[in-house]
């Protein structure tokens, strides 16, 4: 359910918070959105993208730490199988 | 993509596929509902169930606005196209779901009505000032994710003083559908060892709605993005939690899900939506404070007051087994219709329809070949 | 034949619409597709001003395929309604392994339709047809009443001629041989989609329309026992993946990550919940050939301007049932099925 996909955010246009857009770009697609659920948003942040809106930032820092974790939580399982030189790196 | 392709590593689910193998623990099973669509249909995509230890099975949940939304709904949709002429916008999940006689939206608009898809709430909002001799009727249909682009649409629609928009709220709340999962015991119910939480839901609504699932069931939680990797992380989170006996909200999808959620868009659907007492749930039946209405500031705006419509109680398929698979206790192949008259090209249940229910999953998925040759 | 005098004034390409009289049979027909198609098009067989074109055809089996086009907008980038009804029905006869001889072009009008309009869309298709080296020889105009049409459909219809030795078709795919495509999957349909204006996307990818049948005559002077060619326009690769096998009796299994797909048609993807796998292509070609020839397939196809960013995509396996297979991205196992109804943007 609910499709949506992290896209950055371009150029910004504000008038009135509750009509203000916002225009992302996705791998070379650019699309207008409305910021009306996320009225901060600044050129440079990556937003999550549904139906038209703007729903949510994105983290940098939390998606490093999930990433991060991930790595640490496969490289304890290398470790103990003595096999750390299979240490996957976090893209 | 930023977000999606380090989310996709194969390598990376390689080693998370490898560290759940080796955590579980071979003695007990590990039943995980993902109660969303989105993970259903990544699992399948991706094929994740084929990279689990076979003791850690997932089971599907109801999490799929179209699976669970009752024929009757649709049923009155098509009446108020037919009977006050209205132009029906509607996303375009919703064109080819079975209502009731066979009928689904695609029919009626190949029968004169106008219907018409849409993608946002914007392009409705377009479409009532554009064509001011028409009466618009948006079909709101979605989870906490879908209901603030409606919210915003309302207040727009108020805001511009558009006398010819109002809205036929389908929206259902996530909670509540849990819990009525939950609460369904002893042979009736379904036996659950760990929830993946909805990613994009609870972008909106936050974590902390969830935690009356490890306090009143139990049951261990963790919010769960919908990329490859993140349902591994989170089944893993899971399994750990399991195995230290630890009953908790986990976020794994911290990067857009907060404790609170998203403030503004919860303002906005407060402002214009109340709980209804009680909503019809496919396969659920009807479910206590389970789905927002317009408020009464803005009843006015409410398709159903509007343009009043009276249908029959549908009833579902003979034979159609979307009841017992929305609530995780059958298997889509052990409905006799699956595969044999139900298919994605003749669906008898919404969970046929959508590509996120889990029979058309299965059907997408549904034959297996030995891999090889494959790897050059 | 045409010396200008029979019409009280020229047709007025600015401002002018299509009425019901340039399709009644008088003298308004006569005028427009003397200013319009003849002057278009010009050549000798529609010159001569006869219902049909009489033509003597080289040695060898003739091909024959029709096409309807219906598109909107009818104006895209990289493309229109003109020279698609022009490449569509070239590469259904190319995929034979035929070389176009020529082509017929019914036109039904809509009332009202500007004739700017109408005069761009033969102009394209004019060009399309002479690069392509075939000259539409013979056609029709309709008109139909306002709301009753959608500007313009174009039916064409294109006869060419299969050199000796070559023997393509859709049931030969045989188990070990090597699937193969032109290049990226997905332009036209992303192209088109953007221009509908209640999806309001924008993207710099154009329509991938184009006749095929120069880098089929290549592929065929290369490899002369190519199995199977086909065009995946509407449903997309999978579907045609899926025609293919079921007309063979076979399996087919292909690798996702061979498969070429620009980022922006995957983002476009992404966005509106469609899988690339099942998006129209216009000038896109699958060949199946024996696994001893791909590589030399795959050379001579990189060799033109047309298959510069040709790829292996997989292999035909024997199954009876039909299925093609893809290895994901990530590793795993998917059916890619058939086309279900319509691919329609969704939020779920």
């Amino acid at each position: 359910m609910c499709l949506a996909i992290p896209a950055r955010v371009t150029h910004v246009t504000r008038i009135d918070p509750a009509i203000d857009t916002a225009v992302v770009d996705l791998g070379g697609v650019s699309r207008e959105v409305s910021i009306a659920l996320v009225p901060e948003v600044e050129v440079g942040d990556y937003v999550l993208v549904h139906v038209g809106y703007a729903l949510n930032r994105i983290s940098e820092e939390e998606a490093q730490e999930t990433l991060k974790l991930m790595a640490e939580m496969t490289r304890l399982l290398d470790e103990e199988m003595g096999n750390a030189d299979v240490v996957a790196k976090p893209a | 993509m930023k977000y999606v392709d380090e989310f996709r590593d194969r390598h990376l689910a390689r080693q998370l596929a490898a560290a759940i193998a080796a955590e579980v623990d071979p003695e007990r099973e590990y039943r995980l509902m993902e109660f969303c669509g989105g993970h259903t249909h990544a699992i399948f995509r991706y094929g994740i169930q084929q990279l689990m230890p076979p003791n850690l099975r997932f089971v599907h949940g109801p999490g799929c606005p179209v699976c669970v939304l009752p024929m009757t709904r649709l049923d009155q949709a098509i009446a108020m196209t037919r009977e006050h002429g209205v132009t029906l916008c509607t996303y375009g999940d919703l064109m080819r779901v079975p209502a009731s006689g066979r009928r689904t939206l695609l029919k009626a608009k190949a029968a004169g009505a106008d219907v018409r898809m849409i993608y946002s709430t914007q392009d409705v909002l377009r479409i009532a000032r554009d064509e001011p001799e028409r009466q618009v009727v948006f079909m709101a249909i979605g989870f906490e994710t879908t209901t603030p682009p409606t919210a915003v649409a309302i207040l727009q629609a108020r805001a511009e003083g558009l006398k010819n928009l109002s809205f036929l709220c389908n929206h259902v709340l996530t909670p509540p559908a849990l819990r009525a999962i939950l609460s369904l015991a002893g042979p009736e119910g379904v036996r659950l060892d760990g929830i993946l939480g909805p990613s994009h839901v609870s972008t909106v609504i936050g974590t902390r709605p969830y935690e009356f699932v490890p306090n009143q069931f139990g049951i261990p939680v963790v919010i769960a993005g919908f990329e490859p990797l993140d349902v591994m992380q989170s089944a893993l989170m899971l399994v750990r939690q399991i195995n230290d006996g630890r009953r908790e909200v986990e976020n794994q999808y911290s990067r857009a899900v907060g404790e609170g959620g998203n403030a503004r868009a919860l303002e906005l659907m407060a402002r214009v939506f109340v709980t209804r007492p009680s909503f019809e749930w496919r396969g659920l039946g009807f479910l206590p404070e389970s789905a927002p209405a317009l408020a009464e500031d803005y009843a006015d705006l409410d398709a159903e007051r509007r343009f009043p419509v009276t249908v029959e109680t549908s009833r579902e398929i003979k034979g159609c087994e979307c009841p017992a698979i929305l609530r995780g206790l059958k298997e889509p192949t052990e409905c006799k219709l699956f595969g044999a008259v139900c298919t994605p090209d003749n669906p008898m249940g919404a969970c046929m329809v959508s590509s996120e229910g889990a029979c058309a999953a299965y059907w997408s998925h549904r034959t297996h070949m030995p891999s090889s040759g494959l790897n050059r | 034949m045409t010396d200008g005098s029979r019409f009280s004034a020229r047709l007025d390409l600015e401002q002018g619409r299509v009425d019901m009289s340039h399709g009644a049979g008088g003298r308004a027909m006569a005028q427009l597709i003397d200013e319009l198609f003849k002057q278009a098009l010009d050549n000798e067989w529609l010159s001569q001003g006869n219902d049909q074109a009489l033509f003597s055809v080289p040695p060898g089996r003739l091909v024959m395929s029709t096409d309807a086009h219906v598109v909107s907008p009818l104006f895209f980038p990289g493309g229109d309604i003109g020279s698609l009804a022009v490449h569509g029905t070239l590469n259904d006869v190319a995929m034979s392994g035929a070389r176009p001889l020529h082509l017929a072009a019914s036109f039904i009008l809509e009332e009202g339709f500007p004739l700017a309009d109408l005069a761009r869309i033969v102009a394209s298709l004019a060009q399309a047809a002479r690069e392509a080296g075939v000259a539409v020889v013979t056609g029709d105009t309709k008109v139909v009443e306002r709301g009753k049409g959608d500007g313009v459909f174009i039916t064409t219809t294109g006869i060419g001629v299969v050199p000796e030795g070559i023997a393509i078709s859709g049931d030969r795919a045989r188990p070990g041989d090597v699937i193969l495509i032109n290049g990226h999957i997905g332009d036209h349909g992303i192209a088109i989609l953007s221009q509908r204006e209640n999806l309001g996307f924008e993207t710099a990818i154009q329509s991938d329309s184009a006749a095929l049948h120069g880098l089929v005559a290549d592929m065929i002077a290369a490899v002369p026992d190519i199995h199977c060619l086909r065009d995946p326009t509407r449903g997309g690769l999978a579907t045609t993946l899926n025609e293919l096998a079921q007309q063979s009796g076979v399996g087919m299994r292909v690798r996702e990550t061979d498969i070429p797909v620009r980022e922006a048609v995957s983002a476009a993807c992404e966005l509106l919940g469609l899988d690339p796998a099942y998006v129209a292509n216009e000038g896109k070609l699958v060949a199946i050939c024996p696994a001893d020839r791909a590589e030399t397939l795959l050379a001579t196809m990189r060799a033109h301007p047309l298959g510069a960013q040709s790829a292996i995509i997989g292999e035909v396996v024997e199954d009876s049932l039909g299925f093609v297979q893809m290895q994901t991205r990530f590793g795993g196992e998917r059916l890619l099925d058939w086309l279900t109804g319509e691919q329609l943007p969704r939020i779920c």
